[in-house]
């Protein structure tokens, strides 16, 4: 926090049930977020003890522009993956950025495991751990309907976070769900919260603190929210949102469709950001400090009995769940695609992962790799029903098969066959089906996330095909997006945050050398959270890239597998110099 | 004399720019709960959000109850705030019928829209508007 002397840190050890308040590091020569997160996992992480160890932290880190500016509206989620056993990340909205600073803290680290199934509740004079054992198994919509009961007073400035039964249970891929709309979504940190017996974190603003004297500040705020509300800049955004790539990259061939089988379907326009728009569209809703406004909520109405008897659904969408729980298992109906998600979201499973997970075994259920002895439902593309059906299966993981494939898609296909065609770069693949490079960018990134180095924006957008040109594209544009996680920005905001306007940002709330040197710095954060993720077990060797990958068309005709292994292996060495020379910079 | 009325709350999106304008601009603050007008969720997210916000009354219960002249009826409706004679007694914000006046636990002092209108630049999609208040021109300057 501004003219602070060190990060104020509240660390909560749940076996004990005591936690401290502590100062860590130098906010004038440390950023947050990203470095934040590093650096608290280099003290609390046991690097050779499994992500589900009690004392493994979860770490959240807020960055030093937070709340202070437009969409600095992000939380960085630092924690041991269950997916792959690395250092990970994950990165969430809501409102829990800003109550968490309004809660006075730049970070909350939480170690331990509770007795039994419990609630923390932290605000600026709050630190409560509540046994909540009758929340144990619910859902993640009714858990939030219980956990809104507490702090009632403090409604609509708080952040509320919970797990569903996939996190109590250790879906690799369990989300942590953040103020209904938001996720921290992929690797799993919703099982690190379950193997922690945490069913939920209440977090309450309640705080304030003071700001900038003079103007300075406040006239580059007026700039920047003018920038945001009334250039073309967030247009995209607030308006069909993420949902209208869904026509743009289907014109491309470039949607995976059915398992990635395919990348075009003519079907696309029932599931496209218009029809969305026109149709189930009820309202947006925004993060906390987010004056964009890009949380699309779709409302589904469903009949349930006879006699004009309904219910509704409100459930939010964009492009990623939509490819998830839509083209990928070959669901073209809108409403379908949402009465899946709010499936996905009540079990607490990450959307993504889910959909790619189903979508592989949907493949090995038609091809006979396995039969309704391990699916328990006759999966088919297309059948909404039944795929709600094998989502509860996978959130309450019901039998060996639903176990392994909570594990991943590969370690399914693994034990059973399939590997071929099992869409996973290093996680579950991402609605982007653009080429070369961004099949290499996701296998090899830090995060494999689509938004660790626009790898997609590459191979639409770039002349070259040479492979240094693409690999070192990748690693800029992952040092630039780790620059705006370590403030922490929404990355939807990366054309607004140049670097010229961050360094004005930095420097008007008090942090003149931060501004000066955060290329170099977040340069080192990103050598940072690459040396950690390789000491916890990352080895390049161990991921590759499967066939299905290579056996697909794009606009630009087949995939060149030449070129992408030597944009994945150009990558690959880049990272490794970038990390061996902060290691032999720390080591001189 | 205009007042601060939150007219369009069904558009509003949860952003909190009004709340954030009001702490950073009036208050010198970065904060939710510093701030004249604060931004409630009526029963989480899905349900939609509204403004605890003066409501500008004449007569102004918080002003009658007021034991200084900390807070006084403004022309128009609504109060004009004197920090320098409050005595942190809350019984303003007791007498609020809306619970717009929050008593800042930092400080001890009441924080309350002035009706300064500062905010509504920051509200993306109109949800707050000055409007002419039905009690007629301001004499009490």
């Amino acid at each position: 926090m501004i003219g602070e002397e060190a990060f104020r840190v509240l660390l909560v050890n749940l076996t004990n049930g005591k936690s401290e308040p502590v100062l860590f590091g130098d906010p004038s020569e440390m950023l947050g977020g990203s470095g934040l997160a590093a650096d608290l996992f280099a003290v609390h992480g046991i690097v050779d003890a499994p992500a589900d160890h009690p004392d493994q932290p979860l770490i959240f880190a807020t960055g030093p522009l937070t709340a202070y500016f437009p969409l600095m509206s992000k939380v960085v989620l630092g924690f041991k993956s269950p997916y792959n056993g690395q250092y990970a990340e994950s990165h969430a909205g809501g409102r829990l950025a800003l109550a968490l600073r309004f809660a006075g803290y730049d970070a909350l680290v939480i170690t331990g495991a509770a007795r039994t199934p419990s609630c923390l509740i932290v605000g600026s004079r709050t630190i409560e751990i509540r046994d909540v054992h009758y929340l144990w198994g619910l859902d993640v919509l009714s858990t939030g309907k219980h956990l809104r009961r507490f702090c009632g007073r403090e409604a609509g400035h708080r952040s509320i976070l919970r797990i569903g039964p996939a996190g109590e249970r250790g879906v690799a891929f369990a989300s942590i769900n953040v103020d209904t709309y938001r996720h921290f979504g992929r690797l799993g940190g919703g099982a690190v919260m379950g193997a922690k017996r945490l069913k939920g974190i209440l977090v309450l603003g309640d705080g304030s603190s003071s700001l900038p004297k003079g103007n300075a500040y406040r006239d580059l705020y007026k700039r920047v929210y003018e920038k945001v509300t009334q250039t073309p800049a967030m247009k995209k955004y607030h308006d069909l949102g993420t949902a209208e790539n869904m026509l743009v990259l289907n014109e491309l061939r470039a949607v995976p469709w059915r398992n990635l089988q395919t990348t075009h379907d003519e079907n696309v326009h029932r599931i496209s950001g218009q029809r969305f728009a026109e149709e189930l569209l009820l309202r947006k809703t925004a993060c906390a400090a987010c004056p964009v406004g890009c949380i699309h909520v779709g409302l589904l109405r469903e009949k349930f009995a006879e006699q004009n008897e309904f219910l509704y659904r409100q459930v939010s969408y964009d492009h990623e769940p939509i490819f998830a729980a839509g083209s990928m298992l070959g669901v073209t109906s809108a409403g379908g695609v949402l009465a899946l998600l709010d499936e996905m979201e009540r079990q607490g499973v990450d959307a993504m992962s889910a959909g790619v997970a189903l979508a592989w075994a949907t493949e090995a259920f038609e091809s006979g790799v396995v039969s309704d002895k391990e699916t328990l439902v006759p999966l088919s593309f297309g059948g909404v029903e039944t795929y709600r059906e094998a989502v509860r299966h996978l959130g309450l993981r019901t039998n060996d098969f639903y176990r392994f494939l909570g594990q991943g898609t590969l370690t399914a296909a693994t034990h059973y066959g399939g590997r071929d065609f099992a869409c996973v770069l290093g996680q579950e693949m991402a609605g982007y089906a653009t080429g070369e490079v961004f099949f290499a960018s996701q296998a090899y990134g830090f995060r494999h996330s689509h938004l660790d180095s626009a790898g997609y924006s590459y191979d639409q957008k770039a002349d070259s095909r040479k492979s240094e040109d693409a690999a070192a594209f990748l690693m800029e544009e992952e040092r630039r997006r780790v620059q705006l996680t370590c403030m922490v920005s929404c990355l939807f905001a990366r054309n607004v945050y140049s670097e010229d306007l961050l360094q004005e940002c930095l420097a008007s709330v008090g942090c003149p050398r931060l501004a000066e040197s955060v290329v170099a710095r977040s340069s080192e954060v990103q050598a940072k959270r690459w040396q950690l993720k390789f000491r916890t077990g990352y080895n390049p060797m161990d991921i590759s890239i499967p066939k299905r990958f290579g056996e697909i068309s794009t606009w630009k005709g087949e995939i060149d597998t030449v070129f992408m292994h030597e944009v994945a292996s150009r990558y690959q060495h880049a990272v490794r110099k970038l990390v061996d020379a902060r290691q032999s910079a720390r080591s001189s | 004399m205009k007042i601060l009325r939150a007219t369009r709350m069904e558009r509003c999106i949860g952003c909190y720019s009004c709340s954030l304008a009001c702490a950073r601009l009036l208050h010198q603050s970065l904060s939710w709960h510093r701030s004249g007008i604060r931004i409630r969720s009526a029963g989480g997210l899905s349900t939609g959000f509204e403004a605890q916000v003066c409501l500008g009354c004449d007569p102004a219960p918080c002003a009658h109850a007021c034991p200084t002249e900390a807070f006084r009826q403004r022309k128009g409706g609504g109060v004009r705030v004197k920090r320098s004679v409050c005595i942190r007694c809350g019984e303003c914000s007791r007498a609020c019928p809306v619970n717009a006046i929050y008593m800042d636990a930092e400080t001890g002092l009441p924080v309350v829209c002035i009706h300064c209108g500062r905010c509504t630049a920051f509200c993306p999609h109109e949800c707050l508007e000055m409007i002419e208040s039905a009690a007629g021109e301001d004499d009490d300057r």
